[in-house]
């Protein structure tokens, strides 16, 4: 985080807490209802997470959460208004209702969601800093670096991190800085330094555009926590509940083997859970105030996790991102949502 | 020297030359530099962007649906440029992500743009009259057409994007610029205090700030202080902050005009009888905005190339549009292919305003100037 955005952001706080206060009309939910669309603050361009194709449509797994919940309360994915926003303007426009949530690789961390007026429901991507090598160097982790030359982003979190990581290890390290990610990609390239570290999906993004990215690997160890994830303004928690079990629904279909494919099929299924989550019993969604099928269209939809993650970041993109700490908490990852019931 | 130079005098390119480039053996050395300088570098960019570059298809014929069909990404090292993310895209450089069956509808106001602004850029056109009125009624063709109306769907400006909304900006912020910075200079050499102390303020105050400072207050303080519900457009914020900012450096470029005008001119009006108005219209400021032309397109091409900073507050102006399809993993890295061709659209518009201004330096050419 640069000191730009700290105080940028110090500056939203002063103006955002009498928003927040005034911010108490009417339900998110009858307000999106009313117009039809969710106005869903998506980035101006992630690969992956979320960045137009070439038809114009938007696609990504943060994407994803917006179609998902627009699955839900509207019952058609596609009644989407995406509000591309930059890392700089993207809390305002969620204070300001421009937007009814925001989902743009943004990290939960404690002064955000208290101090900012907002409220993360959830994490849909586990991110953390991490380290990129030319695999002829034959380095396999990151214990090894000792006297590395560095590629880092001046004036970020990540630079901080990196300089706790090496001390903590005793090991040395000279920092190469640099201004962009492009920049980074460069000198990394040029072999002007020997690592480039930065946020592991970042990592992979770049390394999926270089000439050969076999030739180069991300290292195990991530060093920093970075845990992506949705949000909306607070106070109003009916709207925020929907969201997080529009998330949380993707994640139980994952778990439930539900996907996009077989929801008909699921529907006579002997497990109570499958049939409380694709609404044959009846009396869940009402109390979310949403149709009974409102799971159910998010997963005929949107598909599961583990489908949006395969398609849009997973091995068989460009991107080529292993599930990790995404996979199941029963597949050895963290991501777990509470139980459906 | 002299024996070489009588020897070849029938030919003037020659002399030319010989006078400019190889008059003593710096220049000569310097000369030789050069040329294989130019040739080196505009071999290089020729070769990488025509002849060794990919347009719709690959050395192998297959059309690029994507980066791995380019040919340099399939013999690394032996092709140049990637054209296809353009053709491609193009639809999304030109119109952002406005619903394709809606696009002729863009088409048709770019088509319409040259008429509307040919009149005021010609004076001896025939039917000149008939131009300057369609140039007052086109804003209202152009809303109606871009944003939708009776009989037409609405189209919002998030859905606007690419070269559209670089060229709505640059447009639009000029043309509600210029007035509002006549009258900002003509107020600021005021002898009415009010109005002076107005003027200065205003024209100091935007001055003091940079653009993005504008185009964030505009975007991200206004709504907090509308009351909920109130969202002014994304875009129309973005105009605001445009306009404001080229209105006060546009004034300060028309005062430079008007100081430049002999204080005689303005006492031999009033001498004649006539009024403040009839004066300021028919005696300063035509000659004032003529001497003040240079600074003013000066202003212009540099507000046109500003535009491109809203897409730090979200837009996808063409810069904006062109870096969201380098994120697109289809795409991605094709760096150089997309800022070539953003750089080349910036050169034609500014290139022809600059074209323009000296055009119209040369018509107005009088001697005391």
């Amino acid at each position: 985080m640069t000191k730009i955005k700290s105080l940028f952001i110090s500056l939203v706080l002063t103006l955002g807490v009498s928003t927040a206060i005034a911010g108490s009309h009417g339900s998110t939910l009858d307000l999106v209802k009313e117009r039809g669309k969710l106005m869903c603050g998506s980035n101006t361009g992630l690969a992956g997470f979320g960045a137009p194709n070439d038809a114009g449509v938007w696609e990504g797994i943060d994407v994803d959460v917006c179609r998902a919940v627009a699955a839900a309360v509207l019952g058609d994915a596609s009644k989407v208004e995406y509000v591309p926003t930059t890392s700089k303007v993207r809390f305002t426009v969620l204070q300001s209702g421009e937007i009814d949530m925001l989902s743009r690789n943004t990290t939960w961390t404690l002064s955000r969601d208290v101090d900012l007026g907002l409220e993360f429901v959830g994490v849909n991507y586990y991110d953390g800093q991490g380290f990129m090598v030319n695999k002829s160097l034959g380095v396999s982790s990151a214990m090894d670096l000792d006297g590395a030359s560095v590629c880092i982003q001046v004036g970020t979190t990540t630079e901080m991190n990196l300089a706790d990581f090496f001390k903590a290890n005793g090991m040395s390290y000279e920092s190469v800085p640099v201004e962009t990610n492009s920049e980074a990609d460069a000198a990394y390239l040029a072999g002007r330094c020997d690592i480039y570290t930065t946020d592991a999906s970042g990592l992979y993004a770049s390394r999926a555009g270089y000439p050969d990215p076999s030739a180069h690997v991300v290292l195990p160890e991530i060093i920093s926590k970075e845990p992506l994830g949705p949000a909306v303004r607070h106070g109003d928690s009916e709207w925020a509940d929907i969201v997080r079990w529009s998330l949380n629904a993707m994640i139980i279909g994952e778990e439930l083997g539900i996907n996009s494919g077989n929801v008909e099929e699921m529907k006579g299924s002997k497990n109570p859970e499958v049939l409380r989550l694709l609404g044959v019993d009846a009396g869940y969604g009402a109390m979310l105030g949403l149709s009974d099928d409102w799971a159910a269209n998010i997963l005929t939809q949107v598909g599961n996790y583990s489908e949006s993650f395969e398609k849009h970041i997973g091995p068989n993109t460009p991107i080529n991102i292993q599930r990790g700490l995404n996979a199941l908490y029963k597949d050895g990852g963290i991501l777990y949502a509470p139980p459906f019931r | 020297m002299s024996i070489v130079t009588q020897n070849f005098s029938r030919n003037k390119y020659f002399n030319w030359a010989v006078k400019n480039l190889f008059s003593s053996w710096v220049n000569t050395i310097m000369t030789i530099i050069a040329v294989i300088f130019v040739y080196e570098i505009g071999s290089f960019f020729l070769n990488w962007s025509i002849f060794s570059a990919d347009f719709k298809t690959n050395f192998e014929g297959e059309i690029i649906t994507d980066r791995t069909l380019c040919s340099k990404n399939i013999v690394p090292g032996e092709y140049g440029a990637c054209w296809a993310i353009i053709y491609a895209r193009w639809d999304q450089f030109m119109y952002g992500l406005y619903p394709v069956e809606e696009t002729w509808r863009v088409n048709l106001t770019y088509a319409l743009l040259p008429f509307a602004i040919i009149g005021i850029l010609f004076d001896k056109l025939p039917f000149r009259k008939l131009f300057i009125y369609f140039t007052f009624i086109f804003p209202f063709i152009a809303y109606f057409l871009l944003y939708g109306g009776p009989g037409l769907s609405t189209v919002g400006t998030n859905k606007w994007g690419g070269l559209l909304v670089t060229l709505f900006l640059g447009v639009t912020g000029i043309g509600l610029a210029f007035p509002l910075s006549i009258l900002l200079a003509l107020g600021r050499r005021s002898k009415m205090p009010i109005i002076k102390s107005l003027c200065v303020v205003f024209i100091e105050f935007i001055r003091g700030v940079p653009l993005i400072t504008l185009l964030f207050t505009a975007n991200v303080m206004l709504p907090l202080f509308l009351p909920d519900g109130v969202n002014p457009d994304n875009l129309l914020r973005a105009l605001v902050a445009v306009t404001l900012f080229q209105s006060a450096y546009m004034a300060e470029a028309i005062r430079g005009g008007l100081q430049a005008i002999p204080k005689g001119h303005i006492e031999a009006a009033e001498a004649l009888g006539l009024t403040y108005w009839q004066t300021t219209r028919k005696i300063i400021l035509p000659q004032a905005l003529k001497i003040a032309i240079p600074p003013i397109v000066n202003t212009c091409i540099g507000l046109f190339k500003d535009t491109s900073l809203v897409l730090i507050i979200g837009l996808f102006d063409l810069l904006g549009i062109g870096r969201a399809a380098l994120a697109d993993m289809t795409w991605t890295k094709l760096y150089y292919e997309v800022y070539v061709f953003i750089s080349l659209v910036f050169f034609i518009f500014c290139f022809g305003m600059s074209r323009y201004s000296l055009y119209l330096e040369k018509k107005l050419k009088t001697d005391n100037s």
